[in-house]
């Protein structure tokens, strides 16, 4: 029988705290029964002798100081996972939300795991095709990247996800795959688009979903993303899958922080974040990836809402810091009716040269995306340019740049929700805009490309490069 | 020894009580899975305790026992190739004896203790020594042979000394000391945080060449200097970090992996076997040591790593090798060095930074230097120290990065703007800076060509002419510019995309010897003092900016580090169309 305590002192925002205890432990799993008989979960934050600071997950709302009873677990907070959890939808603390029968555990596993042994780890090397253009041939995804997406409120971010859970694939094999589905914070409606997309993709019998919705408590998002993670890696590297986890909105998730740490009275960092909102992040992102001679692999793709589009707003700086790239979103693309409107330039992908090549794509590949990044930013400086001085006092050349940015961005970003590009047709597109451009702008190619990839899209006139362009 | 209980724990911090033996920064066991961690401050006999692993568990109560030593290292063959984790735990025997994950309370010693390494004296019996004096030597592997000192503290007459296999713990001989005759083992320890000693400290004046032409031609660091690369995140820090780790000419490597991503040391880990040194073609692991705390990993190792990577290179630096030591990133470790101290409650100072971080940060890059070694052959040994900085949003106001800017020499400064355009790597030309220009000229004109420092000169100039005739262009359009501004542009985009633009990932591209870095910015050069000269001669700008002849010193770079006089051929191509060009121009007027 555990020891029951009726000694609390303070109940703070979500945090309580009790004193005589006896025998706490740091992290430990406490279970708060209020007077009215409904039990809440928590977690202990700091113990002392005699006094644990206890973070309630679903809030403090009816907790008194007088009747309510706190019993210590003594162990953490663990999920029971198990292979009929696939097809099924949980709340944020991981408890069944649809009709579905009860899951009975194959084991019980600490929702916060453990560092993988940078050592134990595999290089991520196996191309993702997302059918998407701008990610597949300029930001490509593979297996074991953690790979975000910056985005702004309003911005179909939800969509992109949903696209590249559906279409994404590895070339040639035929291997289970799984999604795990965290989300935090968001509205119903939202989680309905998710939940409707994998249903009428028949995905959602491949799928694991936690739903923390907008009205749910706060702080229990701080346990979502981890129950979703564990999950996946129960998946991936007991059940030998290939798992795609996406986590959205995880500026949800670190509100929710900073609301403990608020409440916590701890020295606030940048707009209030605490200091270890770095350290808090990485054990959730680092959670992605391979492990040598394991089977499985878990991908990530977390989604977060940037604050007034800011790059530099702690949140999706420090998940720049940690993630392998980002896929950025942009309004005014989003504006000019581009979908999906990624903003390629500052986009990236930092594992793609691993996973793009000879053997992956196609030999191309490399010098491609750096001469489209490199055409597409020096025409995008041309139409600023052309905004200040107007379009006639372009050069001839800036001209054609000018041009080559606009048809980029209809052509190659912009692509619709259901279009599920090839890779061939993401590179020969890419090559197809580049033949407007003359052979001595195209200084990123070797030679033996433009001769074996290019030579079909130029017109005739084009065989004397001097004469085009300048 | 004392044992202390537990009575408080927060996070990564313990506080122990009745610890009346402890002093500050000694070595603790916590409770009796045996954690380690570190005193970092005393009250009475409370002791706070920084915890290098994972606390979760741990209740008050529990047992805390000081070992009485400081935070060390295990300085011995067998480090060479090896990758540690922050306080130097082997993470490949780590594996091997729990598996995939990292859990708390192993125990691994950092030196394989049954290794028996065939040990060759190059001291005699009878010889006087003193600490730092080369007693023998180890082929640890075959790009190191691995020194073996006399250890710091032990002066005396050598009684004995044995050649043999040994263990790092056997006794390879004895030395007669003021106290005694002691034996002598391979293996030393060494506190962390306290630098290694040295006879003196040398002006650093020869360059780390990296094969990065932007660094060794425009921002040098030299041998025993300091750099810093602060840039926002996506601006390449890392990447230059493994080029530098992989092509910079120095002994021994030492890859610090602070706090940053696992999968990238993963990457050192599966690529650097397979690279070749391009000056001994043996595989790069085989000179490079590396500490590995990765983000996820505990925040308190983290703040370890950084001292048990610069000992170690010191170490090495003392057998008189030339060592480069690469920690990515510094501000994880400045981080870790906050969070620790705000759970300390100390007043804080800039952005919640500890008010000591500038003095931390100062004390670990003048640990760098060329130095005159211990011991009695005056022999030098130089460390190189090359710290990223990863600051919030890229604003270089940031207290880590001002900090660091203070006492490093070099200043690669990255910018997003730059990436964004897939310049790389994205070292702005105009915000750097090397302060070891001056002293490397000397070696530059002798090791290279005697031009190199003007040659050098004339280029940054050029850039720094483009950068102010940007802001005309963009008021007034290119088209208003006079044809000698307009040259000068064609030139400074030449000399960014032709020469300053290196990709890391071409085979040829990746590394560019000093000869053939000059003989690059030189084509562009003359190309541009032909295509003035023709212009006097009213030759028109447009027909000079479209020469087919730009083409090839477009990609001169690609050329082969074995074929580099075929650059010196395009000279005669530039000039001979230059020629043709002011022929047909006449016959058109």
């Amino acid at each position: 029988m555990l020891k029951e305590y009726l000694t609390i002192k303070d109940i703070i925002g979500p945090l309580v705290l009790v004193e005589e205890v006896e025998g706490a432990r740091y992290e430990e799993l406490v279970e708060l029964e209020l007077a009215n008989g409904e039990t809440r979960q928590g977690k202990v934050l700091v113990v002392e002798t005699g006094r644990a600071l206890v973070q309630l997950f679903e809030g403090s709302t009816g907790v008194d100081v007088s009747r309510s009873r706190v019993r210590f677990l003594g162990r953490g907070i663990e999920l029971g996972v198990s292979p009929d959890m696939l097809g099924r939808i949980f709340d944020g603390l991981g408890r069944p939300q649809d009709e579905g029968p009860r899951i009975l555990p194959e084991k019980r596993v600490d929702i916060n795991g453990s560092p993988i042994n940078p050592y134990a780890r595999n290089y991520p090397s196996e191309f993702i095709q997302t059918g998407v253009s701008s990610i597949d041939g300029l930001n490509t995804l593979v297996r074991g990247q953690k790979l975000p997406i910056f985005s702004g409120s309003g911005l179909p971010h939800n969509r992109l996800a949903a696209q590249i859970a559906r279409q994404a694939k590895v070339l040639g094999v035929e291997e289970e795959f799984a999604v795990v589905f965290g989300a935090m914070g968001i509205t119903f409606e939202e989680a309905n688009y998710f939940t409707d997309e994998f249903r009428r993709t028949g995905a959602l019998a491949r799928a694991v979903l936690f739903l923390n919705l907008a009205n749910d408590p706060a702080i229990e998002r701080i346990a979502t993303p981890r129950m979703a993670l564990t999950t996946a890696e129960y998946l991936a590297f007991d059940l030998g899958m290939h798992v795609l986890v996406i986590l959205t909105d995880m500026t949800n998730y670190c509100e929710a922080l900073r609301e403990i740490s608020a409440a916590r009275k701890e020295i606030p960092g940048r707009r209030g974040f605490p200091g270890y909102l770095y350290t808090d992040l990485a054990t959730i992102y680092e959670r992605a990836g391979r492990i040598k001679d394991k089977k499985g692999s878990i991908t990530q793709i977390p989604v977060l809402t940037m604050p007034d589009d800011d790059k530099t707003h702690p949140i999706p700086d420090l998940t720049g810091y940690i993630t392998e790239g980002q896929i950025v979103l942009n309004r005014q693309l989003h504006k000019k009716g581009i979908q999906p409107p990624v903003d390629v330039l500052p986009s990236l992908s930092r594992l793609k040269d691993k996973g793009i090549g000879e053997g992956k794509t196609r030999e191309d590949q490399a010098d491609l995306f750096n001469q489209l990044f490199a055409a597409y930013a020096r025409g995008k400086e041309a139409q600023e340019l052309a905004v200040i001085l107007g379009e006639t006092a372009l050069s001839e050349i800036d001209r054609l740049y000018y041009n080559f940015a606009d048809t980029f961005e209809q052509r190659y970003v912009s692509q619709g929700e259901d279009e599920d590009r090839s890779i061939e047709q993401t590179l020969e597109l890419g090559w197809e805009l580049l033949a407007v451009l003359p052979t001595s702008e195209l200084k990123r190619v070797r030679q033996v490309w433009l001769d074996k990839y290019l030579s079909k899209y130029r017109k005739e006139d084009s065989a004397t490069p001097q004469k085009d362009g300048i | 020894m004392n044992e202390g209980r537990i009575v408080k724990i927060s996070g990564p911090l313990v506080v122990a009580e009745g610890m009346t033996d402890a002093k500050m920064f000694d070595v603790v066991r916590v409770s009796e899975k045996g954690l380690i961690g570190e005193i970092i401050e005393l009250r009475g006999d409370r002791a706070s305790i920084q915890v290098y692993e994972e606390t979760g568990g741990l209740g008050p109560g529990e047992p805390v026992l000081s070992t009485g030593q400081t935070l060390s290292v295990e300085l011995a063959p067998g480090m060479i190739e090896s990758i540690y984790d922050g306080i130097q735990r082997p993470l490949t025997v780590i594996r091997e004896k729990v598996g995939d994950y990292i859990v708390r309370g192993v125990h691994v010693p950092a030196i394989d203790r049954d290794k028996k390494w065939p040990f060759t004296p190059t001291a005699k019996p009878g010889d006087i020594v003193g600490p730092g004096d080369l007693l023998g030597v180890i082929e640890e592997t075959v790009l190191v042979a691995h020194r073996i000192m006399v250890p710091p503290g032990i002066e005396g007459k050598i009684v004995e000394l044995n050649e043999g296999k040994f263990t790092v713990e056997e006794s390879i001989g004895r030395i007669e000391t003021g106290e005694g005759v002691k034996d002598i083992c391979m293996l030393q320890r060494w506190p962390v945080r306290r630098p290694r000693p040295f006879k003196k400290k040398l002006p650093p004046v020869e360059p780390l060449i990296t094969g990065q032409r932007v660094i060794d031609a425009f921002f040098p660091v030299s041998k025993g200097g300091t750099a810093c690369i602060p840039g926002p995140f996506g601006s390449g820090k890392t990447v230059i970090q493994h080029q530098l780790a992989k092509w910079a000419d120095a002994d021994i490597v030492i890859f610090i992996g602070c706090g940053e991503r696992g999968n990238e040391m993963t990457n050192v880990l599966m690529e650097f076997p397979e690279l070749k040194d391009p000056r001994s073609g043996e595989p790069l692991m085989k000179r490079t040591v590396m500490v590995a705390n990765t983000s996820n990993m505990p925040v308190a190792a983290r703040e370890a790593s950084v001292y048990t990577g610069i000992t170690i290179g010191e170490y090495f630096r003392d057998m008189g090798y030339r060592v480069a030591v690469m920690a990515d990133s510094t501000s994880r470790w400045a981080e870790a060095m906050r969070e620790i101290s705000g759970r300390l409650e100390e007043m804080p100072g800039e952005e919640g930074y500890p008010a000591y971080l500038g003095t931390r940060i100062a004390e670990f890059y003048e640990r760098a230097g060329k130095v005159i070694c211990l011991g009695s052959d005056q022999r030098e040994g130089a460390m190189t120290v090359i710290g990223s900085v990863s600051p919030p949003g890229g604003d270089l106001s940031d207290p880590v990065v001002q900090a660091t800017l203070r006492v490093a020499r070099v200043f690669w400064s990255l910018e997003d703007l730059l990436a964004f355009q897939r310049h790389f790597p994205a070292i702005s030309w105009l915000n750097s800076y090397s302060l070891y220009l001056d002293e490397l000229e000397e070696y530059l004109k002798r090791e290279v060509d005697e031009r190199m420092p003007e040659e050098r000169r004339r280029a940054m100039r050029l850039l720094q002419q483009e950068a102010d005739l940007q802001d005309v262009v963009k008021l007034i359009g290119v088209d208003a510019l006079s044809p000698e501004n307009r040259l000068i542009l064609i030139t400074a985009r030449s000399i960014r995309e032709d020469f300053l633009h290196q990709i890391a990932f071409d085979e040829v591209d990746t590394y560019t010897s000093l000869k053939k870095q000059f003989k690059l910015l030189n084509i562009i050069l003359v190309m541009h003092d032909a295509a003035r000269e023709a212009l006097t001669h009213g030759a028109p700008i447009d027909k000079l900016q479209g020469l087919r002849v730009r083409e090839e010193i477009a990609r001169a770079k690609y050329t082969p580090e074995s074929r580099v006089t075929e650059i010196d051929r395009i000279k005669e191509k530039i000039e001979a169309e230059i020629e043709e060009l002011l022929k047909t121009e006449e016959i058109d007027a």
